[in-house]
Parts: C-alpha cells; sequence; structure tokens
C-alpha cells in the first residue's frame, strides 16, 4: 500500500505546484477541490491494517467538505464577485514555480533533521507535508484577491492534516471532526467576509484595504 | 557481429519520416479529412533534393554549413539511443551529455545560419528557439539524472535496459514525472503545439519554421528529414520509458518499439488537434512547469 501512499502524496505536490502556477480563478479552485478528494485517499490508505468504519467516515466527511463543498461555496462566491483571474500577485508565476521548488528542496533538507517520536509511514511524507504547510503559506503573503487566500489557507490546512494522518496513531475522531468542523466554519465566514468586501468595494482586492482610514469630514 | 544492430541502426533513417505523416493523418482524421497519403514525406524529400538551391548574397558559408552540420550532429545523436531494447551503436559511459549537446549543436548551427542571412524575421525566430531551449534543456538534463540514478548507470543503452515492469512498480511517481517532463521537452523540441505551430506560416508566430525559409532545396531537404530523425530520437527517450518491455527477441521488440512511436505521433497530433498553440508569453511558464517535473523527480529518487 506504500505505492498508493506515495502516489497520493506526490499528487499533493504536484497539485501545490500547479496552484503556484496558476492564475485562473475557477482552475484555482478545482485543484484544491482535487487535493481534497487526495487526502480523503490517503487517510484510507494510510493505514490499511487498521481500517475502520471510523477512518472511512472521516474520509468520507473530507472528501464532501474540501472536494464538494468548499468548492461549490467557493464557486458561488466567485459568481458574484465576477472575478476571473488573480491580476498582478506580488510573486509572478514563474517566480512563484521557482520558489515553490526551492521550498521542496528545504522541505526534504528539513525532513531528514526533524527527531521524530515515531517513524512516518513513509518517506515521503514529512517533507510532502512540510511543503504543503509552506506553500500555502507562501500562497496566502504573496496573493492579492481574497479568494486565493482562502483557497491557500485550506492547503495550508491541508498540509497540517497530511502530517497528522501519518505521524500520529489514531487520532480521536472527536479531534479530527472538530478541526473539519472549525475549517469549515472559517471557510464559510470568509465566505461571507470576502462577498460584503465585493459589495462595499467592487472587488476582492486585499491589499487595498490597507489604505482604509476613519472617514473625517 | 550480427546483422541486427546495423539493421537497428538503419531503421530509424528508412523510417523517421513515417512518423511525420503518422502525426498528419492523426490530425486529419480528426478534423474530418482523408490526409495526404502516408509516404507524403517521402515524396516531399525526394523533391527537394532533385531541385537546386538558391543561395542570397549576403549569406556565407555558415549558411550552407547549417543544414548539412545539423544533419550530420542529428545523425550521430540516433547512434546513441537504444531502439526496440537492443543496444545503441554506440555507448559509453556519460552518452547522455553528448546525446544533448548534440542536439544542442543541431540548435547552434541552425540558428547561426538564420542569424546569417541578416533576415529580421529569422532574427526573432532565433531568438526564440534559444530562449525555449534554454528553458528545456535542463529539463531534459534533469528528467535523464533521475533516470541514470534510478538504474544506476550513465550510459543511454544500459539506462534504457534497466527500466523494466519492475523498476515501473517500485518507482511509480518518479517515473510518471520524467515521463511528463520527457513529453513537454519532446513537444517544444521538435516545433510541436502548444509551443510552436508546425503548420503556420506567419512570420510573427513561428518559431521553427521562420528559421529555415531562407533554405531552399536539398539545404531543406537535409533540414526536414535532420526534424524527423529527431523526432525519432526524443520520443525514443519516452517511448523506452513508458513501454519498457525487453522480451530477448530483437524482431519483437523493435516492432514494440515502432509501434510505441507511432502511439506516440497518434498522441502529439490528438494534442495539436484539441488545443491552440499557447500566447510565447505564456510557453516559459510550461518549460519552467517541466523543470520543476523532472527537479522533483530528482529529488524523489537522492532521497
Amino acid at each position: 500500500m506504500t505505492g498508493w501512499v506515495d502516489t497520493a502524496l506526490v499528487l499533493l505536490t504536484l497539485t501545490s505546484l500547479l496552484l503556484l502556477g496558476s492564475s485562473r480563478l475557477t482552475r484555482c479552485i478545482r485543484i484544491v477541490a482535487f487535493q481534497g478528494v487526495v487526502l480523503g485517499v490517503l487517510t484510507v490508505t494510510a493505514r490499511p491494517t487498521e481500517l475502520s468504519l471510523r477512518i472511512l467516515m472521516l474520509a468520507v466527511a473530507i472528501v464532501g467538505l474540501k472536494g464538494v463543498t468548499f468548492p461549490w461555496l467557493l464557486s458561488r462566491v466567485l459568481r458574484d464577485a465576477a472575478v476571473r483571474r488573480e491580476v498582478d500577485p506580488v510573486v509572478g508565476y514563474i517566480g512563484s514555480l521557482l520558489l515553490g521548488t526551492l521550498m521542496l528542496a528545504v522541505s526534504f533538507w528539513l525532513s531528514v533533521r526533524l527527531p521524530l517520536p515515531t517513524p512516518a509511514i513513509s518517506g515521503l511524507l514529512v517533507p510532502v507535508a512540510l511543503f504543503t504547510t509552506l506553500s500555502g503559506l507562501f500562497l496566502i503573503v504573496t496573493r492579492r484577491t481574497a479568494l486565493t487566500q482562502v483557497l491557500a489557507y485550506l492547503v495550508l490546512e491541508n498540509g497540517i492534516y497530511v502530517f497528522g494522518v501519518g505521524l500520529v496513531e489514531g487520532t480521536p475522531m472527536l479531534v479530527e471532526l472538530g478541526v473539519l468542523l472549525d475549517v469549515f466554519v472559517a471557510v464559510f465566514v470568509m465566505g461571507i467576509a470576502i462577498f460584503h468586501i465585493n459589495r462595499e468595494f467592487d472587488h476582492i482586492d486585499t491589499d487595498q484595504l490597507t489604505a482604509l482610514k476613519d472617514w473625517t469630514a | 557481429m550480427s546483422i541486427a544492430p546495423l539493421i537497428h541502426m538503419l531503421l530509424p533513417l528508412a523510417l523517421a519520416p513515417l512518423l511525420l505523416s503518422a502525426i498528419n493523418r492523426t490530425k486529419a482524421i480528426v478534423a474530418g479529412r482523408d490526409g495526404q497519403v502516408l509516404l507524403q514525406p517521402y515524396y516531399d524529400l525526394a523533391k527537394l533534393l532533385r531541385k537546386g538551391a538558391v543561395y542570397s548574397r549576403t549569406t556565407t558559408w555558415v549558411f550552407r554549413a547549417g543544414p548539412v552540420v545539423g544533419l550530420a550532429a542529428v545523425l550521430v545523436a540516433t547512434t546513441l539511443v537504444p531502439f526496440g531494447g537492443a543496444s545503441a551503436a554506440v555507448s559509453f559511459a556519460g552518452d547522455l551529455i553528448l546525446f544533448a549537446y548534440l542536439l544542442g549543436l543541431l540548435r547552434f548551427f541552425t540558428v547561426i545560419a538564420a542569424l546569417d542571412t541578416g533576415s529580421s524575421f529569422e532574427g526573432m525566430g532565433a531568438s526564440r528557439e534559444v530562449t525555449f531551449s534554454a528553458l528545456a534543456e535542463p529539463a531534459l538534463l534533469l528528467a535523464l539524472a533521475a533516470v541514470a540514478r534510478q538504474t544506476g548507470s550513465l550510459s543511454l543503452t544500459t539506462m534504457y535496459a534497466g527500466v523494466t515492469g519492475a523498476t515501473w512498480a517500485q518507482a511509480t511517481p518518479v517515473l510518471a514525472l520524467v515521463a511528463g517532463a520527457l513529453l513537454v521537452v519532446f513537444l517544444t523540441e521538435n516545433a510541436r503545439i502548444p509551443v510552436d505551430d508546425p503548420t503556420t506560416h506567419l512570420e510573427l508566430t513561428m518559431i521553427h519554421e521562420v528559421m529555415v525559409l531562407d533554405h531552399s532545396g536539398p539545404d531543406l531537404a537535409f533540414i526536414v528529414y535532420g526534424a524527423a530523425l529527431k523526432l525519432w530520437v526524443l520520443g525514443m527517450l519516452l517511448v523506452g520509458l513508458v513501454l519498457p518491455i525487453h522480451s530477448g527477441n530483437a524482431w519483437a521488440d523493435s516492432v514494440v518499439g515502432f509501434a510505441g512511436l507511432l502511439g506516440l505521433a497518434v498522441v502529439t497530433g490528438i494534442i495539436e488537434s484539441s488545443m491552440a498553440r499557447w500566447r510565447l508569453i505564456r510557453v516559459p511558464q510550461l518549460l519552467v512547469g517541466a523543470c520543476v517535473l523532472s527537479t522533483l523527480a530528482l529529488v524523489l529518487m537522492l532521497r
């Protein structure tokens, strides 16, 4: 089964890299949805020996939320905001891709030096988790539209989840569901926030929000 | 010495133009046309070889040397690539570097022959060709380095002999990444969509075709034939990786190898029919993507 785990992890890396290089927002949403489905597969294949109803339910919840609900929610926001693509990010797409490769190398370098309490299920797991987290963080910092930042937040969360699923044996179901609920609420609230920003200012460029100030007559 | 290596050397020389017509035929069928006869590239080559060449008075010997040196370089490259499970005619440790730079030599001579004409259009084509190949070359070398690391050898022949079904089972992600990167390099180096459109004759958008506008007669035949051989050798790098079948029977392996190449030609035809050429500004993104793929493969391998 390590073949499946490795393939899923490589797919995660590739989707993160693809996200670093894409400008069209509908495509970004699709990529993150695909990442959600890959996470579901990873959850099931991570520990094939102790496959239980609990893990299956968790996988279904992850695919349902990250693969279906969030993309649907964000697509609705996107349709209302009438924004098609991320224009003029802080770091360009080719630059992002090259920095992504650098982050990947750093993740691999770092993962060898991290002391782990229990051995991971695959040698790829720690570097991929680190890379996914780092690329999510990078996207939050360098993209300007609020929608991409929400997607980047999801990628960041995916990275942390990968870390958990491969390292901690049998995380309580309650904890996992709690985290999922938190993410759900966060995306929901951010979706509403984007909607309001868009209605108030006719765009979802968060950079311009820094210039806001109290209006004095 | 058996006759098999000789046949393996002669097969590409005889069959390479057939790949061009396989791509054309696929595109024609997808578009609902009947298409050219399959032997059309051979008729074209024969026609060009019978004609005389016209040389502009502003050109020098460089312009005349371009097609000859280019064809010679790609012929030597053909001897380095193993075909259909048999070993290549020439193989030594590190021949993959020689392979990459023989293609570089071909490109260099095409480019300076284009610059020698002094035409501004050809200068534009030359500039684009060099830009894109500067990005495609790291992708090719890193991809080959990943395969070399996987199989533990530095010669194309032993590298490709080392890739088997078992290797795929053991390192699927790495080989799939390498295959993806090699496909992009294959499309770029052979001036195919989405990088370049081989059928267009609008000078402002083309890359490879614009550089050879001033060549005529036998020179053009050399260039077209060289391009077909280049398609063959780069295709063989990809097919040898994706169809790692070594039955031991030279004939069966050759048939499988050639079928793989025809399959690749059909895939190329379908890619060309289903998408448009990308804007020039987006092409580097694709090539950097290919570099990232092969870097990732190498990193996974070195871990």
